[in-house]
């Protein structure tokens, strides 16, 4: 067992299942062909199945697939299988969570798409490269939506701030050469 | 994104609408130039950076010249105080991951970006700057970074031990100077700094056991409160108890409390997590068990699918080894099989088949059958394969189960799920005598009908070996000729050379298979026509080809005798001319370990791969790798050969382990040597045995290994002589030779001068298990019965106090090397008296069967009676001589 819970991807998809937005961080598919066939594996095998109000589950091929549907975007995550299912379920609830708080409840396609600035930093808020940041979905949510509220502090701030970089650029300049 | 980035399609609906749609990279690169304007148009440029992502994610991909372009205009937006642009700029430079001269552009931005006053800047510059980092630059910023693991800010924590997480792997040196910084953040308040701060801890002491132990010791006491950190406390802590399981006398396993606790956490991952080690534990009792699988079956009713599946997955790994413990969920069990998730139901059915006992059988078959028809092939696949071993246990129910795989073998499906009905159907006519004919049957039927090649011409081929020994072969006839008028030619010419199969056995059949050969004589297809005519001249014994019976038997039903990839090289290498290609310049020896010998353990015997042409088992492969040897080939026939027992631990330089070779009157020990460093190869390869403690054994042989290159496994064997159909025991001790040379692994050349040197090895015994071999008998009260009392002996032992019945009749088992039979070896929970029904064949090949009858009483004393029939009274006196001296 993998000492510490490792993700080994996460794919939203759409009800055809074409991309909307994916992250790979293993090397198990290598080339581009490699992760489409996989995702076009996984989308077929859970296809038919309900997973609208609670999290599914699936396993073949040596991987666990959490996932869950909402409106035309279906959600997964996967993990090795011998990883606990329920911290990947977790971490899919986290992911779905905080789509819906961006999204403001409205997720289909059509908006991730349109929004899909948001969904890539909700992304990169939960998942560095198979570590677990963050699993709570309003928590992820805020540190995403943060970005665009508080535009720049006040006038006086900014000057001491960029000034002291300014100094601490010029230190790391020198201890570069 | 306020603003549709491409204008709306009017032609398409609603649904279909997309704002990347008509999007092309050339143009998005070219639109990136607005990152170069002096005036930046924040918004803009997020939108092009999120273009940029879309088309990245979508798989398209850049040239090293774009990237290059695109980096070096994302760079100049590190001027905009724009946070949202900011954080799309931190991940277009993580996608784009540049190379190290193009790092030093950015660095001394997400340096300020690192010491800024804003949480989110620090945290995301800080992952950004170590996912881009090398060396070198690390060690600049390792003092921000140590700051960083402690700030009151979790995100920026976390961010910080995450990235040391991965810094670990690349610089192990730097990230180890900060253990005092990230002990201090284990004890944060935050649920995730916890976990993620554990999680670099236990890496960076992962290689020191007392360290991790401490860690363990200190952590369990109760301070963990995140669920994902708790998690993590779990898996090390069954670390720690795997490592040092060497308390068994007393019987407390340490931090087994501390597991149960975790038992009753509130959150369900923790408990998973809990009871999952639990059942992992090494050698656990049912009596450790049972928590842990009292929580799982309350898991089984919850409404959350993943959780069911959690609990029944576990389970039926449990099933495996402790199916008496699970038993109590059965119901539960059984109502999963109509669980919407296929999944679940699949394991919950096969779980169920392996707790089952022989009276359910019937009533499970029945539930199945339902179950089969709307699940998809993958799961039926493991549904037949836990059929199968079900029907090994229990064979008298081989009529019930043998019926259900030929119902299934009659329904849709493809090619995988086919071929596990066959095998399955081949394994139990090979084991259980009883089954051939039906199953023979079934088989032909299957063929009648059959779209799969591959499929039929294995039957045919099996059909040959097995029909000619049953009742009436002549019944087959019929199949087998079928296939010449209606399939394909390569069906056809495996049908031709089971038709000759019948002929060569059968001498009543013969004139008719001659009818029916001559018939083909006249197909379309060379190999069959060729096939045909070959038969009818071996067959016809008229002078032609001059061989005798024996000959035509041997060339029919034996096997090839050497191996497949030689005879390929050969074949290659052979160019056409006068010369015939003569097979016995063939090399016989196998180049590397025998495949066979790799999955041998756990693996499931594979049914068709070559019934019997070829090595099907190990022993197959060792008899012919040691035949091929001239020094042992006049041992005569190879009674048994163990499994691999290692001689070195796992890790070393040198891997050995060896395997016990028992012949009639001499043993020959294989060392399968593995040479772990590149750096290095050995040439001359022996192992120097030291014999004093086994009396009867005396060296008569030993063949060196040539040459051992890294990691390309090789053999030195060393034969001993001892008494003749003796079970001789003793104790050797073993010391690796060899020459060793230095290696350039770059340029893969050895160096002239050798130098020598030896490398001590384990010591090994041959004990009286290895005179034994497993061999099942279906029935045990008819084998025993027509065994007859003539030489039978009874007699009574106490075993003194042992922990368990099931681990004193699992001792006794193990010492004896004999195969339970029925299921027999498994003790029922809180059993007070347990009988095991053992068979075997003893050296010299003498069936033995052995009823032994445990009783175990209050303070855990153990006495047995033991009842061993065999052929011979000699032997039956050596059976209770291997359990009055064990």
């Amino acid at each position: 067992m993998e000492s510490c819970p490792t993700v080994k991807s996460i794919l939203l998809l759409d009800s055809e299942g074409k991309r909307v937005a994916v992250k790979y961080y293993t090397d198990d598919w290598s080339t581009h062909s490699a992760k489409l066939a996989f995702e076009k594996s996984v989308f077929t095998k859970t296809q038919k199945t309900n997973a609208r109000n609670e999290a599914e589950i699936v396993m073949f091929d040596g991987y666990i697939v959490v996932y869950k549907f909402i409106q035309d975007l279906h959600f997964f995550l996967i993990g090795g299988d011998d990883e606990n299912e329920l911290i990947l379920a977790a971490v899919l609830q986290g992911f779905f969570d905080a789509v819906g708080l961006l999204l403001r409840n409205n997720v289909d396609k059509k908006s991730a798409l349109e929004n899909l600035d948001l969904i890539l930093l909700c992304l990169d808020e939960i998942v560095d490269r198979g570590i677990i940041l963050e699993t709570e979905g309003s928590v992820i949510a805020g540190k995403v939506a943060t970005s665009g509220l508080d535009s720049a502090g006040s006038l006086t701030e900014q000057t001491i701030s960029q000034a002291l970089a300014t100094a601490r650029e010029h230190l790391a300049r020198s201890l570069l050469k | 994104m306020a603003e549709p980035l491409v204008k709306k399609d009017d032609d398409r609906d609603d649904e279909d609408y997309s704002p990347f749609m008509g999007i092309e990279k050339g143009a998005v690169l070219q639109e990136a130039r607005v990152f170069n304007d002096p005036q930046l148009d924040a918004r803009r440029c997020s939108q092009v950076i999120t273009k940029l992502l879309y088309l990245l994610n979508q798989g398209e991909t850049f040239t090293k010249i774009e990237a290059t372009e695109v980096f070096f205009a994302v760079t100049k937006l590190f001027q905009s105080k724009d946070t949202g642009l900011r954080r799309m700029v931190y991940l277009m430079i993580k996608e784009l991951s540049p190379s190290a001269d193009e790092v030093i552009i950015v660095t001394s931005s997400l340096m300020k970006d690192m010491n800024s006053k804003t949480d989110m800047y620090r945290a995301n510059a800080i992952r950004v700057l170590c996912r881009i980092t090398d060396g070198t630059l690390l060690t600049q910023i390792e003092r921000y970074l140590k700051q960083a693991i402690v700030d009151k800010n979790p995100v920026v924590a976390s961010a910080a031990l995450v990235s040391g997480i991965h810094l670990l792997q690349t610089n192990p040196e730097i990230v180890k100077r900060w253990s005092n910084e990230v002990q201090e953040a284990v004890q944060s308040r935050a649920a995730l700094v916890q976990f993620h701060a554990l999680a670099l801890l236990h890496q960076i002491r992962q290689n020191d056991r007392l360290a991790v132990s401490k860690l363990v010791t200190s952590l369990t006491r109760g301070s963990v409160r995140s669920p994902l950190a708790q998690c993590l406390l779990i898996r090390y802590t069954s670390q720690v108890i795997r490592e040092s399981s060497v308390n068994t006398q007393t019987g407390e396993r340490p931090f087994l409390d501390f597991l149960e606790s975790c038992l009753r956490h509130k959150a369900e991952m923790v408990i998973l997590e809990a009871a999952r080690a639990i059942t992992e534990l090494s050698g656990v009792t049912s009596r450790e068990l049972t928590p842990a699988i009292t929580v799982l079956q309350l898991f089984l009713s919850s409404s959350k699918p993943v959780l069911r599946f959690a609990a029944v997955r576990t389970l039926n790994k449990v099933a495996m080894t402790h199916p008496l413990a699970v038993t109590n969920c059965n119901i539960d069990m059984e109502s999963l099989i109509s669980d919407q998730n296929r999944s679940i139901a699949t394991l919950a059915i096969t779980t169920l088949l392996k707790t089952g006992n022989e009276s359910s059988v019937d009533r499970l078959m029945k539930q199945i059958t339902n179950f089969m028809s709307d699940i998809a092939d993958e799961f039926k696949i493991v549904v037949v394969e836990a059929i199968r071993s079900l029907c090994l246990k229990f064979p008298l129910k081989y009529r019930s189960l043998m019926n259900f795989l030929s119902s299934i073998l009659r329904e849709e499906g493809g090619f995988e799920y086919k071929k596990a009905i066959v095998d399955s159907i081949v394994i139990l006519i090979k084991d259980i005598p009883e089954a051939k004919e039906g199953g023979l049957f079934h088989l032909c039927e299957f063929i009648e009908d059959c779209e799969f090649t591959y499929l039929s011409t294995q039957i045919l081929h099996f059909l040959g070996n097995e029909g000619p020994k049953t009742s009436d072969p002549s019944k087959y006839i019929r199949y087998i000729y079928n296939r010449v008028i209606l399939e394909n030619a390569t069906i056809r010419a495996s049908a031709v050379s089971t038709l000759a199969k019948f002929g060569a056995l059968i001498d009543s059949l013969k004139p008719r298979i001659f009818v029916l050969l001559r018939r083909c004589l006249y197909d379309s297809d060379d190999e069959v026509r060729d096939r045909a005519t070959l038969y009818l001249n071996m067959l016809g014994g008229d002078g032609l080809v001059g061989e005798t019976d024996k000959d035509v038997k041997e060339f029919l039903f034996g096997s090839l005798d050497v191996p497949l990839v030689n005879l390929e090289t050969s074949l290659r290498n052979y160019e056409a001319s006068e010369e015939p290609f003569d097979i016995s310049t063939v090399p016989k020896e196998v180049k590397s370990q025998p495949h066979a010998e790799k999955k041998a353990p756990g693996k499931k015997p594979s049914g068709l791969g070559a019934p019997s042409s070829g090595p099907t088992s190990a022993g197959d492969a060792f008899e012919k790798l040691l035949s091929a040897i001239p020094e042992f080939s006049g041992f005569g026939k190879l009674f048994k050969s163990s499994a691999p027992v290692e001689l070195t631990e796992a890790e070393t330089e040198y891997a050995v382990n060896v395997v016990k070779h028992i012949y009639d009157g001499h043993v020959v020990f294989q060392y399968n040597c593995t040479n772990t460093i590149p750096e290095q190869l050995l040439e001359n390869v022996t192992v120097f045995v030291d014999a004093s403690e086994a009396e009867e054994f005396s060296e008569v042989a030993s063949k060196p290994l040539k040459t051992l290159p890294y990691d390309s496994p090789g053999q030195s064997f060393v034969a001993f002589e001892k008494p003749e159909g003796v079970p001789a025991v003793g104790k050797f001790s073993n010391l690796l030779k060899f020459i060793v040379k230095e290696v350039d692994p770059s340029m893969g050349e050895a160096d002239e001068e050798g130098v020598e040197d030896e490398y001590q090895l384990e010591d090994f015994e041959v004990v009286s298990a290895d005179y034994m071999l497993k061999v099942g008998v279906s029935n045990f009260k008819h084998a025993w019965d027509n065994m007859g009392a003539d030489c039978e002996r009874v007699d009574e032992y106490g075993l003194g106090v042992r922990e368990s019945l099931a681990e004193a009749v699992s001792a006794v088992i193990n010492i004896l090397g004999m195969q339970a039979c029925e299921g027999t070896d498994v003790v029922p929970s809180n059993a007070r008296s347990h009988t095991s029904l053992l068979s075997g064949v003893f050296i010299g090949n003498v069936k033995v069967l052995a009823r032994i009858s445990f009783g175990i009483d209050g303070p855990k004393q153990v006495a047995m009676k033991l009842a061993v029939r065999s052929e011979d009274q000699a032997v039956s006196d050596a059976i209770h001589e291997i359990v009055a001296s064990g």
